[in-house]
């Protein structure tokens, strides 16, 4: 050490280490915060593990699984017809349609397709269960808020499309309704003609929030510009439905392929919008549910008359093969992967729901934004529990 | 408190108690699955008003609850906690029981990962079936736990 710079040099990195010392005594070791499991915004039981800095948040680790019931081990042992009944609660809120990628991906496997009555029916109750999804969400949404109002119509005016699902099904929130090669029962006689004035309601529903929320000023002050998903980001982690939307890519299922259900007949649009915050989450979920009431009242209308039944075996043994069918639940793009190998029941099926890609995004997202925010991002986003854990 | 003390607790006294404590049930909400949604529409929709019957559905935590409603699937991972919400409510307390999975497991009767029945880790005292229950048998429920109540001898219950 006989050099000068050298000794400099020594003594410049020594004092730079005891900066960085200091630098971690004086840095806070900042509060975790349990977000859950029991918490009113995760919508069920989602934990969330927040570290926080002051009100700011430094990470963010959603953990799953206070909800795993085993669905892809329990279709295993279960037969066709048992399946449907179990997947009915995937996603509790909009549970028909559940069923109906799963239907679908074991016609494809025996090669059946339901007649045009049945997939018209199909397509209804699709969007009403559409409809009696987001609805809550719409309500619920507010409450994460403050504003409590909201949630009351929604829970009133959701009765009338729950109502109608139960005088066509007979279940209330599990219809259990699809059977491969078409439906269980025919509509009850003026079942579209409550339908159509059901719809009206809702509309009206639409109407109300949009004045209550949408124009709020607070609303918008808590919403607009935060939890902004740019759409690269929300590509790469595979996002889909409303939440991929309001981020400005213009994907749907719905439009974008073809299945064997009666979208295609009927002249309606999908809604995109490009800030992608969560003021935009909201508001296209909103649009949306108008949509829906007004594909629901063109396919009332144009429900062509005939069987609901196509032919096929008392007891179904689909055939060896495998096959996958997605399609657009309210949530987002849901998809099942049917292996059989020709017995009674689906030998492997992988369940690829929605809400958990929705939020692998929550640790990106969730970084650097305030406390408070984190609830109206969590209420936007929109996952429910039993999608995400199966 | 001097009578209770002493075992004995005179009969109208009694009565006077019960009634306020059923209509003053402040209910903690478990909502775990599908029952939630029946359970919220029972809750804040004005079509079933739980209110009228003195169930008041928004306590803080469940230190301040008399009634916890476990509504929903109980899976292994989730009833630790559940067994130690119970035991932070103060002592007059009582569980529904809501939903075939709270029951006994329900439709996953054979599910690895789930606890068949919210009846091996706290005591329940009313069971309503159904895969979900409507809220009529909500509503139901609420009203044969008031009956229980009313009918309680307040000296058995809190004198060992």
């Amino acid at each position: 050490m006989s050099n000068p710079s050298n000794w400099n040099q020594a003594s410049y990195i020594s004092a730079q280490a005891a900066d960085a010392r200091i630098n971690i005594e004086i840095e806070s070791e900042g509060t975790v915060l349990n977000l859950g499991p029991q918490h009113p915004a995760t919508h069920g039981t989602l934990r969330i593990v927040v570290k926080l800095e002051g009100e700011k948040v430094v990470s963010a680790d959603p953990v799953c699984g206070y909800m795993h019931r085993g669905y892809e081990k329990l279709t295993e042992v279960r037969t066709y017809a048992q399946v449907t009944t179990l997947i009915n609660r995937i996603d509790w809120l909009g549970s028909f349609a559940n069923e109906v990628p799963f239907i679908l991906a074991a016609e494809k496997l025996m090669e059946v397709e339901a007649p045009p009555r049945a997939q018209w029916i199909r397509t209804i109750l699709f969007e009403m269960a559409r409809i009696a999804n987001l609805s809550v969400f719409l309500g619920e949404m507010g409450v994460q808020l403050g504003a409590i109002t909201p949630v009351f119509y929604a829970f009133r005016d959701r009765e009338f499309v729950l109502n109608l699902i139960e005088s066509a099904t007979g279940g209330r929130f599990h219809p259990n309704f699809d059977r491969i090669g078409g439906l269980k029962e025919d509509l009850p006689k003026g079942w579209l003609q409550s339908t159509q004035q059901a719809m009206v309601k809702m509309r009206h529903f639409c109407d109300e929030l949009e004045q209550m929320l949408l124009e709020n000023e607070i609303f918008q002050a808590r919403c607009k510009g935060v939890g902004v998903i740019p759409a690269d980001v929300a590509l790469n982690y595979g996002l889909s439905g409303a939440n991929l939307r309001a981020s400005g890519v213009d994907w749907d299922i719905r439009r974008d392929q073809d299945c064997a259900l009666a979208w295609k007949h009927c002249d309606w649009k999908v809604h995109v919008l490009d800030e992608g915050d969560s003021f935009a989450r909201y508001k296209l979920r909103l649009q949306e549910v108008r949509e829906s009431t007004h594909i629901i009242d063109q396919l009332c209308q144009s429900i062509p008359s005939g069987s609901i039944m196509a032919k096929v075996p008392k007891i179904i043994r689909v055939p060896p093969g495998e096959a996958f069918v997605n399609t657009e639940n309210p949530l987002g793009e849901m998809g099942y992967y049917v292996i059989s190998k020709g017995g009674l029941g689906p030998f492997r099926t992988k369940i690829r729901t929605p809400s958990f890609n929705n939020i692998s995004i929550l640790p990106w997202l969730l970084k650097g934004v305030y406390l408070p925010d984190v609830i109206t991002i969590l209420a936007s986003l929109y996952f429910i529990l039993g999608d995400i854990d199966r | 408190m001097a009578l209770v003390n002493k075992k004995f607790f005179p009969k109208p006294l009694s009565h006077i108690l019960n009634n306020a404590r059923k209509y003053s049930l402040w209910v903690y909400q478990w909502g775990l699955a599908c029952c939630a949604i029946e359970m919220a529409a029972t809750f804040v929709s004005p079509r079933y008003d739980v209110m009228r019957l003195g169930v008041i559905p928004f306590p803080a935590s469940p230190r301040q609850a008399d009634l916890m409603i476990v509504s929903g699937t109980v899976t292994d991972k989730m009833a630790p906690s559940i067994r130690r919400l119970w035991e932070q409510m103060p002592d007059p307390k009582y569980v529904i029981s809501m939903g075939s999975c709270a029951n006994s497991g329900g439709p996953y009767w054979d599910s690895y990962s789930v606890t068949k029945g919210v009846d091996q880790i706290i005591p329940v005292d009313i069971y309503v079936p159904g895969c979900p229950p409507r809220p009529e048998a909500l509503l139901e429920a609420i009203v044969l736990l008031q009956k229980k109540i009313a009918t309680e001898d307040v000296s058995q219950r809190w004198i060992q």
